[in-house]
């Protein structure tokens, strides 16, 4: 297998996995989020506990499941703990050190919306909404975020805040006093972004390899700032990159879908 | 002691027309077999209750059961949406379809509250969140002692709760393992309660055990449905079929399609969905 290219949606997900460790305990979305963290505990954190909604805790599938509740969660998991218990003892109870998610939208400063496109009441597009994320975006000790850049889902200002970042001026949380760090890390297919931090809003730190920063600039609904020194993403390696492949084939078999769920 | 008799004799006897019923199963053990009872019945008006309406309450939806419907998350997982519930949602086909939305910790907890009867669940929720301000039945407390700002929602209390769970003995008690879900929950916070099983045994083999075990006291009636839960799977008796869920986003996207594939596979079928 060629290792010498990769597309977008490769670097994106090698890029968000890198972001995990062995001593972290991941409530993990559904989709890209799944992926990375799979792929995380494939490479190189095979201690990392991953924790699906559906209550399954250190759960190790071969699969990238296509639901949060796939059996293989439940059969390769250390515990599954009822759902009321999950919100309750685990996700409440700041047990969980990382929550990664994914959104519909998201603006300057990680809110994330994933209720609807347009009015509440007059909904353009109705989109799934909350499941877990509104309280993992506040229980859960940081928010990890991957999501594919386009101007459509980088807005300037997210029609309804499902799960809250650092609010609509930044300074939400330390109003609501919530103790939690809330958005800490943004990958896309194209960049990383980090919170400033002082303002909050998400600045880009690394471009992927090839990506101009005028093509950051295109792809995002509000003027984007740049670090003083925005670094360079290293590229997939080749390890990571069989790893994921056979990860994305085992998923496609399994599903009987022609690519990974996303 | 529960009754022992059909799906469709428990779906007439404990269903009726302006019902909440919550059907639950969380990806694990969805009621198919019974909910397809319910459209089969033509039962309109019911409040639908559902952590995650999945295909089934798109379906329903579809097929004009609903007339509410409280939930915290409408997709299709890992597909996409559920464009049954969009359309009503959007455009009021086949009928307006009024949402009661809240996250799944909210969810949980109102059917931990409902079990335990207490009004209403207290936690800390919807911090920074826009749905308190869309859904005003949910509410803010200070807490008596620390004074933090605590999230109350009123309990949930349907007058029927539907679950399928892989065994039950002959005097009814029940046995469900592996992704347990609210189903617990929903069956002791519900007026009364439907189980549909795999298979009835002379013995589920848990005492003593800490699978969920529903004592056949707090169960209303139990019907034999063999793969009862499919596309949804029974841990230990058949898998989730996936490629099915995939190729349902095809079947409801467009409303013909939705409906001649409702009118053969449920309507006029066995209920299964193969």
């Amino acid at each position: 297998m060629s290792t010498a290219a990769y597309s977008p949606a490769e670097m994106m997900t090698i890029a968000a996995s890198r972001a995990l460790c062995n001593d972290d305990v991941c409530f993990v979305g559904i989709g890209l989020p799944s992926a990375a963290c799979n792929l995380a505990r494939l490479t190189h954190s095979p201690r990392v506990t991953l924790i699906y909604e559906s209550g399954t805790i250190a759960t190790r599938p071969s699969v990238l499941p296509l639901s949060i509740g796939d059996g293989e969660l439940c059969e390769t998991a250390l515990t599954t703990v009822p759902v009321v218990e999950m919100f309750q003892y685990w996700l409440q109870g700041g047990r969980i050190s990382v929550g990664f998610l994914g959104g519909a939208q998201i603006d300057r400063y990680g809110n994330l919306n994933s209720t609807v496109i347009g009015a509440y009441d007059k909904p353009k597009v109705r989109l799934p909404g909350s499941g877990g994320a509104t309280e993992i975006a506040t229980s859960c000790g940081r928010i990890f975020i991957v999501m594919r850049h386009n101007p459509r889902a980088f807005v300037a200002k997210v029609d309804f805040i499902t799960s809250l970042g650092h609010g609509r001026t930044g300074r939400e949380r330390r109003d609501l006093g919530i103790e939690t760090a809330g958005p800490a890390l943004l990958v896309t297919d194209l960049c990383v972004m980090r919170p400033d931090a002082e303002t909050k809003e998400f600045i880009v730190t690394a471009l992927h390899p090839g990506i101009t920063s005028e093509q950051v600039r295109q792809n995002t609904g509000w003027v984007v700032r740049f670090a003083e020194s925005v670094g360079e993403t290293a590229p997939p390696d080749p390890y990571e990159l069989e790893v994921l492949r056979d990860l994305n084939a085992r998923t496609a078999r399994a599903h009987g879908t022609a690519g990974p769920a996303e | 002691m529960p009754v022992f008799c059909t799906v469709a004799d428990a779906v007439r006897d404990l269903i009726h027309d302006g019902d909440s019923v919550a059907l639950e199963g969380f990806t694990h053990l969805i009621p198919y077999a019974a909910g397809h009872e319910i459209i089969r019945q033509g039962r309109r008006n019911l409040t639908l209750i559902r952590m995650t309406p999945d295909l089934l309450y798109d379906q329903m939806i579809g097929a004009g059961c609903a007339r509410k419907l409280i939930f915290s998350w409408g997709g299709n997982p890992g597909v996409g949406s559920l464009h049954r519930l969009r359309d009503a949602v959007e455009r009021q086909w086949p009928q307006p379809l009024e949402l009661e939305e809240h996250s799944h910790a909210a969810m949980a907890n109102a059917y931990a509250a409902g079990a335990s009867g207490m009004p209403c669940a207290f936690f800390r929720g919807y911090r920074g969140a826009d749905l308190p301000q869309v859904n005003p039945r949910i509410k803010f407390v200070s807490c008596p002692f620390s004074g933090e700002t605590l999230t109350a929602v009123p309990a949930l209390r349907p007058d029927v709760a539907v679950i399928h769970a892989q065994k039950a003995d002959r005097e009814g008690n029940v046995l469900i393992e592996g992704i347990v879900g609210v189903q617990k929950e929903a069956v002791l916070c519900s007026k009364r309660s439907i189980v549909t099983v795999e298979e009835v045994v002379d013995d589920i083999g848990t005492r003593g055990g800490n699978a969920v075990a529903l004592p056949y006291w707090t169960v209303t009636a139990i019907a034999v449905a063999p793969r009862g839960a499919h596309p949804s799977y029974a841990h230990g008796y058949y898998a989730r079929d996936n490629a099915f869920y995939v190729a349902w986003d095809a079947i409801a996207k467009d409303r013909a399609t939705f409906t001649a594939w409702m009118d053969r596979h449920v309507l006029h079928g066995g209920g299964d969905t193969q």
